[in-house]
């Protein structure tokens, strides 16, 4: 075992809370974030989660959150810092950051920092892409160890449990390796008030995204945004006999 | 224009997901090549090669590739991507986790899990948990692309066997190893290929009621699906899971059973053709997006439903 040696990245973006209602905007341009609770992406309180764990487990010895974005996301890092990890970097830009973008500016920062782990939420759950670990892994050639539900350092490796199109699949990483967290990895951590005031002593470095002189211009231009079509209001049935013989005769979806 | 096309499998057959992807990569007016990368895969390179209409399978057989792991598989397939201007895989697990790898290697953009393609470079795709479909564009001049295999129909096989052509080349992965995998046993249709799926939620109340789902399944020829709440609960397997993070279907009537309506999971149902729900709460948002909706105890309609199936039996 590693203990105490490992040196963990993580990523958290902004995003509008899961609980809001999603509200398109007239003119088509995009969804309405504007007086909207924001919070971390779920799937990155899982990462955080997970990262925090293996520091109190004497396996990390260091994390530290990662963010890009406005000056705004420092709030999201705060909530990173509280939970439990010990330092915070800000990626400051007002670009569109797209998944190939965020991964080559994680790409500089992991070759700043050399983390032995960097674990990611799956997805971000506004856009839904479900890419930027992948990218990574592949731009810094490390291995990958996506959609996990489970993870088990080892000497020199990590074992990664996936969740995969029927079950479970379990794989051995090389150290260093980019993990992206799937729902049941674990259940994070609720804040106190005491974990919020002590992150507000914490280091949160704040850099801007054009010192590091990438390209991460947006390639996926977005032509509009709109509402799905609505599906046309269903009928009530009062009792199973009724249900049957609707589904038969009127939606015909079975003899 | 040339299209590669991944191939999706587990080495004996081609997965249904090709099918539906191949219908997409047809609307971009391509030559299209197959390419299946496993080992012992013979069967499915045979399978591939009565996919219609397609220029030839290409087909990498190695142990190296035995298990399809990102590493090397995208490394292999990015070393053929000078001579496409299309890659396209299903937004399965497996092509999600592959694809974008790929895409990064090229320094290309990748558009994932497209609805809809309205033109060679514009595609439809939902965010938000489907609360929002978003027309976007790329310039690529390599474009990767992840498709949702349910919002495209299946091309049927046909008679004429395309040729193949064989991929010797054999990109070892130093990386990872696989180590093992657990399947969930089931007799039933596969989730995202099922005509009827029954779902049960956390109306259930605990796992050994959710197996009176099992029985209406079996009586149906149906698949069975979970929301996250049952599946948090520990009443179903994770792979059950149907919503915005889990699987997402379109069958021909799924029926929700004690199942609240999330917008997370309205995300992975709501394009089914027909949709009941069964809840006890009148106020459940899951009724907004059926066409039947019976508000009583679960539990009671399943028995009815079932006394119903018995009288028919004796019939």
């Amino acid at each position: 075992m590693n203990k105490g040696m490992i040196k963990i990245l993580v990523t958290v973006k902004r995003v509008v809370d899961y609980a809001v209602p999603i509200r398109v905007k007239d003119d088509q341009s995009g969804v309405d974030t504007a007086h909207v609770k924001m919070s971390m992406n779920p799937f990155d309180e899982i990462a955080v989660e997970e990262a925090i764990r293996l520091k109190e487990q004497g396996i990390a010895s260091e994390v530290v959150a990662v963010s890009i974005g406005l000056p705004v996301c420092q709030e999201t890092l705060r909530t990173a810092l509280a939970m439990g990890a010990d330092r915070a970097i800000l990626i400051e830009t007002d670009l569109d950051i797209q998944p190939l973008a965020a991964a080559k500016i994680f790409k500089a920062i992991a070759l700043q920092e050399s983390p032995q782990l960097i674990i990611l939420g799956k997805q971000a759950i506004d856009t839904d892409h479900n890419q930027t670990g992948q990218m990574l892994a592949g731009l810094l050639h490390w291995p990958q160890g996506t959609f996990a539900s489970k993870v088990i350092v080892e000497k020199n490796t990590v074992q990664v449990t996936r969740e995969i199109e029927g079950g479970l699949e379990t794989l051995r990483l090389q150290l260093p390796a980019v993990i992206t967290t799937d729902l049941r990895l674990n259940k994070p951590r609720y804040l106190s008030l005491p974990m919020i005031m002590q992150a507000k002593q914490k280091p949160l470095q704040i850099m801007s995204a054009s010192s590091l002189q990438l390209d991460i211009q947006p390639r996926i231009k977005t032509l509009k945004v709109t509402a799905p079509q609505k599906k046309r209001a269903g009928i009530k049935v009062s009792s199973a006999t009724e249900l049957l013989e609707k589904l038969k005769n009127e939606a015909q979806v079975w003899q | 224009m040339r299209i590669l096309l991944l191939a999706e499998h587990d080495n004996k057959k081609l997965q249904m997901s090709t099918y539906h992807l191949l219908t997409a990569a047809q609307q971009l007016k391509g030559e299209i090549d197959v390419f299946v990368i496993g080992h012992q895969c013979g069967v499915v390179v045979q399978e591939a090669q009565k996919l219609p209409a397609i220029q030839k399978v290409l087909a990498a057989d190695a142990l190296d590739y035995a298990h399809q792991l990102a590493e090397n598989s995208a490394e292999l397939i990015a070393s053929l991507a000078k001579d496409y201007q299309y890659i396209m895989a299903a937004s399965s697990t497996t092509g999600k986790n592959t694809v974008p790898r790929v895409a990064a290697l090229l320094d290309a953009a990748l558009v994932s899990d497209i609805v809809k393609i309205l033109s060679p470079d514009t595609f439809e795709r939902y965010i938000y948990a489907g609360n929002a479909l978003t027309t976007v564009s790329i310039k690529e001049p390599i474009k990767v692309l992840t498709i949702r295999p349910i919002a495209f129909a299946a091309a049927k096989a046909g008679n004429v066997m395309a040729p193949v052509e064989t991929i010797s080349q054999i990109v070892s992965n130093q990386l990872a190893e696989f180590v093992r995998q657990e399947l969930t046993k089931s007799t039933r249709p596969e989730l995202s290929a099922a005509k009827i799926i029954v779902s049960g939620g956390r109306g259930f109340k605990n796992a050994e009621n959710f197996k009176l789902l099992e029985k209406l399944a079996d009586r149906l020829g149906a698949a069975i699906g979970a929301s996250r709440a049952a599946v948090d609960a520990g009443f179903a397997p994770n792979d059950y899971q149907v919503g915005q993070t889990g699987k997402v279907v379109a069958p021909d009537l799924y029926i929700a059973i004690g199942i609240s309506g999330a917008i997370q999971h309205l995300a992975g149902m709501k394009d089914s053709k027909v949709i009941v729900a069964i809840n006890n709460d009148p106020d459940a948002p899951i009724f907004s997006v059926a066409d039947y909706g019976l508000v009583a105890d679960l539990f009671s309609v399943l028995t009815e439903i079932e006394q119903i199936f018995k009288d028919k039996e004796c019939n």
